[in-house]
């Protein structure tokens, strides 16, 4: 999903922000942003999932276009000119900032957290003590040793139904159920994980971008505030299971690992692991 | 290769029956396959065999035991290869499907609460319902404006749905009106005779259609200026060249039969009425674009146009009609019928392309278009029956002849649905340029107080206007500059004595509700913008910074929404706002 044209594929040229940029036939408008070096918020959009173009934070104005469009999945074509800091722009993605901070909790939803400072999102608005706003507030599922789910922290990006899905685990144990505001990522009649078709493989956690689901490592150290980001040293290493080569990154705080991920761009993950990758390393600490 | 994963729970020996005769009806066995023969993929991937099953296995459950039970999910799954978390998925999303046992025995009773029957009172309907025992559901509008309050009984334990007002004899307003062009037929021909449909011109443009050939009959539609009566008004000719120029895919034609905008219910006449006319009319879509596979995408509210379409195809088919070389046009079109399940979302072409597959109906981003990526990816013609209904005529008189009715822009009749006070609410066939005012007083004017206070155009959608706009001419020119829309032709009045804050707080209730829930601008959008309305009705005035925030919450919805359904989400509120309709400033 790199923007930049190899010698043996068509470019095209489209206008950004007054400068031409040429990318790739078939990239993005968002990675033609990204290769002028604009910076776009998103939220649903991940470089290792389809994009399903569902948060509308990284909408752009095309010029011809009505409306404003998503970047993250609109393919860039001959010509087009696309403006992506118009007070329209900032607006949609202001307002959809704001939305979400209204109705769940984006504590943990550290990459929005800056943009919502720079568009001055301020989702308290909607609300006042006489007429409380309506919000998803749903008890924690803690259903099993390894991840947890809470969905009021679950802006329903689509991400780890496309992960569990056809775009990475093939393994399809949730989707999104209900309609509305009401929408909500469950199992078939909300069944327990362990009752699902679920194979721990922890790629929805992976591509999470909320701490809606969360290993349960992560979850328990932030319940008693011994969740230190800062102190945490991150090891690359090759998984040692199989003979497939995934690579693995240790996320480690106190000598202890508390979480793995995978590089999104490695060749052979894509950012996703199996079971025992990302939850199997217990025996590191001789238990 | 990957095999479904299914929990312990296994179909009733009723449920299963139910699953298999449904698929049976569609020629389709309800075998099991092999595991080691399972090649399973889903998600988002389009290329599994069965998963448009899914929605009428989903109402076979339903129907058998009033419920989506885990078991019936099971088997569905199963025999149809769709994951049970996806099919859950799907089953929660339409009004119509309970995925809870039922808390009542018998049907289910759906009385509509939007604004024809919110005007007209549906409390006395609600008790008496309830005084016989029935269990009651209030829900989004039932296409039956026209005799508010309107009620629609859901079947369980294997018994049919019905309406009961179907029972009463029909007339037209206009009945015996020698102007009427696509209502001439209703009331006159036998809906259910096939050789009462020829004695009415029926099938001569279907025949003349296949002496013209698809070029000519292309060339017809576009120099006739007909535009999507669905309520986007896009050129019908563009669109059909679009998909006739496409080749080397399978194509589709689709009657979109989802009419669920609050207000709307002049496809159901038309269906119910003149069914014959809908399918020929789709066999001339499916000889002009090259299209051999019809669909009928038709609302679950509406038992009796569903009989009346099967009928028709049924006898269409026995008689040549349908099927390999389709009367003798040396083309073959088939058509079936698809029923929804209670979702106003699935009117949007893109999303009633996804509910038909088996998908959660959420619309998809446009481009690409359906033109080229429409039903199961391919090529599609989708159309109102409305729109497809003024093709017979411009086949048989010609495209000189269709024009000389309307106007340059807006050439043709359009139907419209009067409904709310006015004296004789029902389906009406107007010239294009007909104003307003004309309208109503064919309709036998404001009824109620006699006071004009307002005039809702275009549905839930659409926007208020007020007696300062009797003199609007309706046509998709002059109501685009007034700023408001035909729509898909809704005509609804309010009298003086009407509060119309009860009525635009249930139209953002109604966005509320049947927002599909996957684009953050209408998802949320449509919650705050119904709670912002609920405050000011609480403290009976909308403070300026309130009112600047509708506004900001109707910018982004217009702006960032996927689809049509959050575009227009603000537009009656707005309007009404505008006109002065609610909430005074704070005093």
């Amino acid at each position: 999903m790199t923007g930049a044209a190899t010698m043996t594929e068509t470019a095209v040229t489209i206008t950004v922000d007054g400068q031409p940029v040429e990318v790739a036939e078939g990239s993005t408008i968002h990675a033609a942003c990204v290769q002028a070096g604009i910076d776009t918020p998103t939220l649903c959009w991940a470089e290792n999932l389809t994009p399903v173009n569902v948060c509308r934070v990284c909408v752009v104005e095309l010029e011809g276009s009505r409306a404003l469009v998503p970047s993250c999945s609109r393919p860039a074509e001959e010509g087009m000119v696309v403006q992506t800091d118009t007070p329209r722009v900032r607006h949609s993605r202001r307002m959809v900032l704001e939305f979400l901070g209204s109705g769940v909790d984006l504590s943990q939803a550290e990459d929005l957290h800056d943009w919502m400072e720079a568009y001055g999102a301020d989702p308290d608005r909607y609300s006042d003590e006489e007429h409380p706003v309506e919000r998803v507030d749903e008890p924690v599922k803690v259903q099993d040793e390894l991840y947890i789910r809470d969905y009021s922290k679950c802006v329903l990006c689509y991400k780890c139904v496309e992960a569990c899905g056809d775009d990475a685990q093939h393994t399809f144990a949730i989707a999104v159920a209900g309609r509305g505001f009401d929408a909500r990522i469950s199992t078939e009649f909300d069944v327990t994980l362990p009752d699902s078709a679920c194979v721990y493989c922890g790629n929805c956690v992976g591509v999470c971008p909320t701490g809606a689901l969360q290993f349960k490592t992560e979850y328990d150290l932030r319940e008693v505030g011994e969740w230190r980001p800062e102190d945490q040293t991150v090891t690359r290493t090759v998984c040692s299971y199989c003979g497939v080569g995934c690579n693995l990154e240790l996320h480690v705080q106190d000598e202890r690992i508390v979480k793995v991920t995978s590089p999104s761009d490695h060749s052979v993950t894509s950012g996703h692991l199996c079971i025992k990758g990302r939850f199997g390393w217990q025996y590191v600490h001789g238990e | 290769m990957t095999d479904i994963y299914l929990g312990a729970d296994r179909a009733t020996d009723a449920e299963a029956a139910a699953v298999d005769e449904a698929l049976r009806d569609r020629g389709v066995d309800a075998v099991v396959q092999p595991e080691t023969e399972r090649l399973y993929t889903s998600g988002r991937s389009r290329r599994l065999e069965r998963r448009h099953y899914l929605l009428p296995a989903l109402h076979a459950l339903q129907n058998a035991v009033g419920w989506i039970s885990p078991g019936g999910i099971n088997y569905v799954a199963e025999v149809l290869g769709v994951p049970p978390a996806e099919a859950f998925g799907v089953a929660t999303f339409y009004d119509l499907f309970r995925t809870e046992p039922p808390d009542h025995d018998g049907d289910t009773f759906h009385v509509c609460v939007d604004a024809a029957c919110q005007i007209a009172g549906y409390d006395d309907l609600v008790a008496s319902v309830r005084a016989s025992g029935g269990h009651v559901h209030l829900g989004s509008c039932l296409g039956q404006c026209e005799r508010a309050p309107a009620l629609f009984v859901q079947g369980t334990g294997g018994r049919p749905d019905y309406v009961p007002a179907d029972a009463e004899p029909f007339e037209l307003p206009q009945a015996g009106d020698p102007s009427l062009r696509l209502l001439r037929r209703i009331g006159v021909a036998d809906p259910e005779s096939l050789e009462s449909y020829r004695a009415h011109g029926g099938y001569e443009a279907l025949q003349r259609a296949g002496e013209m050939g698809a070029d000519a009959v292309l060339e017809a539609v576009a120099a006739s200026g007909l535009s999507g009566r669905g309520g986007a008004a896009f050129p019908t000719g563009v669109k059909w060249r679009a998909v006739a120029a496409e080749t080397g895919r399978p194509k589709h034609v689709v009657a979109n039969c989802d009419e669920s905008e609050p207000g709307t219910f002049k496809d159901r006449i038309v269906m119910e009425h003149d069914p014959f006319a809908v399918i020929e009319s789709m066999t001339i879509a499916g000889l002009a674009t090259g299209a051999q596979n019809g669909w009928i995408y038709i609302r679950g509210e509406y038992p009796l146009a569903t009989a009346r379409l099967q009928g028709a195809i049924d006898a269409a088919r026995a008689a040549g009609l349908l099927g390999p070389d389709a009367a003798g046009t040396g083309h073959d079109f088939d058509i079936a019928i698809w029923r929804g399940a209670g979702a106003y979302i699935c009117g949007e072409e893109t999303a009633l392309f996804n509910s038909l597959e088996g998908f959660r109906g959420e619309p998809r981003n446009k481009p690409p278009f359906p033109t080229t990526h429409g039903l199961f990816g391919e090529p599609t013609a989708i159309n109102n029956p409305e729109t497809l209904l003024n093709v017979l005529d411009i086949i048989l008189d010609g495209p000189d002849d269709y024009r000389t009715r309307g106007t340059e822009r807006s050439p043709g009749t359009k139907l419209l649905c009067l409904s709310g006070q006015v004296g004789r609410p029902g389906l009406y066939e107007v010239p294009f340029g007909t104003t307003l005012g004309e309208l109503l007083e064919l309709a036998g004017g404001v009824a109620g107080t006699g006071e004009f206070q307002a005039v809702l155009m275009g549905g839930a959608a659409g926007s208020f206007v007020g007696p300062d706009s009797l003199d609007l001419p309706l046509t998709l020119e002059d109501t685009r500059a007034a700023g408001t829309t035909l729509g898909s032709g809704v005509v609804m009045a309010f009298d003086s004595s009407v509060d119309m804050t009860d009525v635009v707080v249930r139209i953002a209730e109604f966005f509320r509700d049947e927002s599909c829930g996957q684009c953050v601008p209408c998802r949320v959008g449509a919650v705050r913008q119904h709670e912002t309305l609920v405050q000011m009705q609480k403290r009976g005035s909308l403070s300026p910074s309130r009112r600047a925030l509708i506004d900001e919450m109707a910018e982004v919805m217009v702006d960032a929404s996927i689809c049509g359904l959050g575009h227009t989400a603000a537009s009656a509120v707005r309007s009404a706002l505008s006109l002065g309709l609610i909430a005074s400033a704070p005093s």
